[in-house]
């Protein structure tokens, strides 16, 4: 069972030649062939590509080269281009679509040695939150499959869980990352907007999306941010910031760091089971040597609002760009308009189509200054209560999730109450500051995983990851491991 | 400016957005719905406050105007739906 190793695991194995790179390969074939029929996570793979990958790396590591990343085996959200592999976010309009080039973060992760294997399912577009608007089908959630492994980045959760991969990549607009990194139980990280390169990356709302990592822990989340942070000459909203050692930060000294808990985001429609789990992470801290202070982000209640606005009419511009001439899908018209329109109509699903609706209604004449404008202040006022908390502590702590895992279907018809399920993720996209969910307990019957949410100064990612990593070493939540791989899956017919 | 008054049509339209008409009610049930939360911007006092475009204020970022390599003419001919001689088949836009 080498795929329930973590990357650092694997790389110990590797370097000492106790295993190679296609037997680490081979086991995360062999567990999507036992468990992926079920869950769903993967769009497609090629395992003969992945196998020869693996073998180059072998063949790399027996010569002595020493490569971060060196045989392995990371998949990929169906948003991010990687060359000759094809590429859909999950939607019928790119049709066969096949990527001419790789994305930047695609490229580091070669370049540091990974073999990038796999499509994994999303919600169209990264537009949802429970991977049920895929085109292809639901991702089902690994601690219990009549449940949804939260979205947009519902099948990278799901993959790592399962441990069908070592680790994934994903997307984060509103939460995509570290929703479903918390209800599926692994580490999801959103770095700082600017921090990783965009290109190659199918853009949804520009001034909100950010790549990042799904791991088994937090030392594998900082090794992956390492590789792929920096400013990118091909991404003009990538900053020039330093890349420190993330690895390095990761010391387990966390005295007299100050933690902020919003009384914002302990209210409300939070799970009774959450308020515990985070009330006791809460207390972890403390005893790890951080101190607690209250703190108020008064503008909390306004931040989906402001999302639904902005990431809508950035969305209605973005996706003009699939309209059945340069690539995908296409049906014809008798003249241009009519084959945009016969062809976007059938193309999108009903979510893309509804958020395409609304952001282009918010910045139509007579209602940008409404709409659009008001939102862009508003956004200014969140992130104004962020930086003033950040003046007097280092980071913030809430939950991921005000519940756990929901079942497939039963926030499905009524798209408002869907957005809500993101209230304490989204702020962290509109402020610009980075994020990190990690497992932080369980639900009691059905046992479902618990996301405690830490939050940080813009580029302020090694704290954030030394205090995730302390609170990780003094746990054991991330490496309790989903029904998949305790036997319960010979209930299941297999595909 | 009421959420119901949103013309569903007109803006599917503006979106190039071919909707049928079950599409067309169920979607101006629902977006009415996301308006009408949506109106509670309108609680705040926003006089006087700078918009937000972007988290991290950079601007003007430019290249030196240089050639560089670019997708071959077949790569990016690859994924058209249709194509010949080298372009992308349209159908006729002027008579």
């Amino acid at each position: 069972m080498l795929n329930l190793l973590t990357i650092s695991g694997l790389a110990v194995k590797l370097a000492r030649r106790e295993v190679s790179a296609r037997e680490a390969t081979q086991a995360c074939l062999d567990q999507i062939a036992r468990v992926d029929g079920k869950i769903h996570a993967f769009l497609s793979f090629n395992a003969a590509d992945a196998l020869a990958q693996a073998d180059a790396a072998d063949k790399e590591i027996s010569s002595g080269v020493q490569k971060p990343l060196l045989g392995i085996p990371i998949a990929i959200k169906d948003v991010l281009a990687v060359k000759n592999q094809p590429l859909n976010c999950a939607s019928k309009i790119l049709g066969n679509y096949i990527s001419p080039y790789d994305a930047t973060a695609i490229e580091k992760l070669k370049t540091a040695g990974a073999i990038i294997f796999g499509r994994l399912n999303m919600d169209e577009f990264a537009m949802g939150s429970s991977t049920e608007n895929s085109a292809f089908g639901l991702t089902r959630n690994p601690w219990d499959v009549s449940r949804i492994p939260g979205g947009s980045s519902g099948g990278s959760a799901a993959a790592v869980a399962a441990d069908e991969c070592f680790a994934s990549l994903g997307t984060d607009t509103g939460g995509s990352i570290r929703q479903p990194a918390a209800l599926c139980g692994c580490v999801g990280l959103k770095p700082t907007y600017g921090r990783i390169s965009r290109y190659g990356l199918v853009a949804f709302a520009s001034s909100l999306d950010q790549i990042g990592p799904f791991t088994k822990d937090v030392r594998d989340s900082a090794t992956l941010l390492g590789v792929m942070s920096g400013v990118d000459k091909r991404d003009s909203t990538s900053v020039p910031e330093p890349v420190p050692d993330y690895v390095a930060a990761l010391d387990g000294n966390i005295k007299g760091l100050k933690l902020g808990l919003p009384k914002e985001y302990m209210v409300g429609g939070l799970d009774p089971e959450i308020k515990v789990a985070v009330d006791a992470a809460v207390k972890q801290y403390e005893k790890l040597g951080a101190e607690i202070v209250e703190i108020s982000l008064p503008h909390t209640d306004y931040a989906v609002a402001v999302y639904y606005i902005i990431a809508t009419a950035e969305a209605s511009a973005n996706l003009a760009r699939f309209d059945g001439i340069r690539y995908g899908a296409r049906i014809d018209g008798n003249d241009p308009i009519e084959l945009y329109s016969k062809t976007r109509g059938a193309g999108f699903g009903a979510e893309v189509k509804r958020r395409i609706i609304l952001g282009t209604y918010v910045l139509s004449s007579g209602y940008y200054d409404a709409y659009y404008l008001r939102a862009q202040k508003v956004r200014t006022l969140i992130r104004n209560d962020f930086l003033k908390a950040f003046e007097t502590v280092d980071a913030i702590v809430t939950p991921t999730t005000p519940t756990a895992a929901f079942k497939a279907g039963e926030k499905s018809g009524d798209p408002l109450q869907m957005y809500l399920s993101d209230i304490f993720t989204i702020s962290c996209n509109l402020a610009g500051i980075c994020g990190v969910s990690i497992p932080c307990g369980f639900t009691k019957s059905p046992k479902l995983p618990i996301g405690l949410q830490l939050l940080g100064k813009p580029f302020g990612e090694e704290t954030l990851l030394k205090l995730a990593h302390a609170y990780e070493q003094a746990t054991s939540w991330h490496k309790e491991k989903s029904c998949a791989l305790n036997g319960l899956w010979s209930k299941f017919p297999q595909k | 400016m009421a959420a119901a008054e949103i013309n569903i049509k007109y803006v599917a339209h503006l979106a190039r957005i071919e909707l049928t008409p079950e599409e067309e009610i169920k979607l101006g049930a629902q977006l009415g719905n996301i308006l009408g939360y949506i109106e509670k911007l309108r609680e705040l006092d926003v006089t006087g406050v700078e918009p937000t475009a972007h988290a991290v204020p950079m601007v003007n970022i430019t290249r030196a105007d240089e050639v560089r390599e670019s997708l071959s003419h077949e790569d990016a001919l690859r994924n058209a739906p249709r194509s010949a001689n080298g372009l992308f088949i349209v159908p006729k836009i002027v008579e």
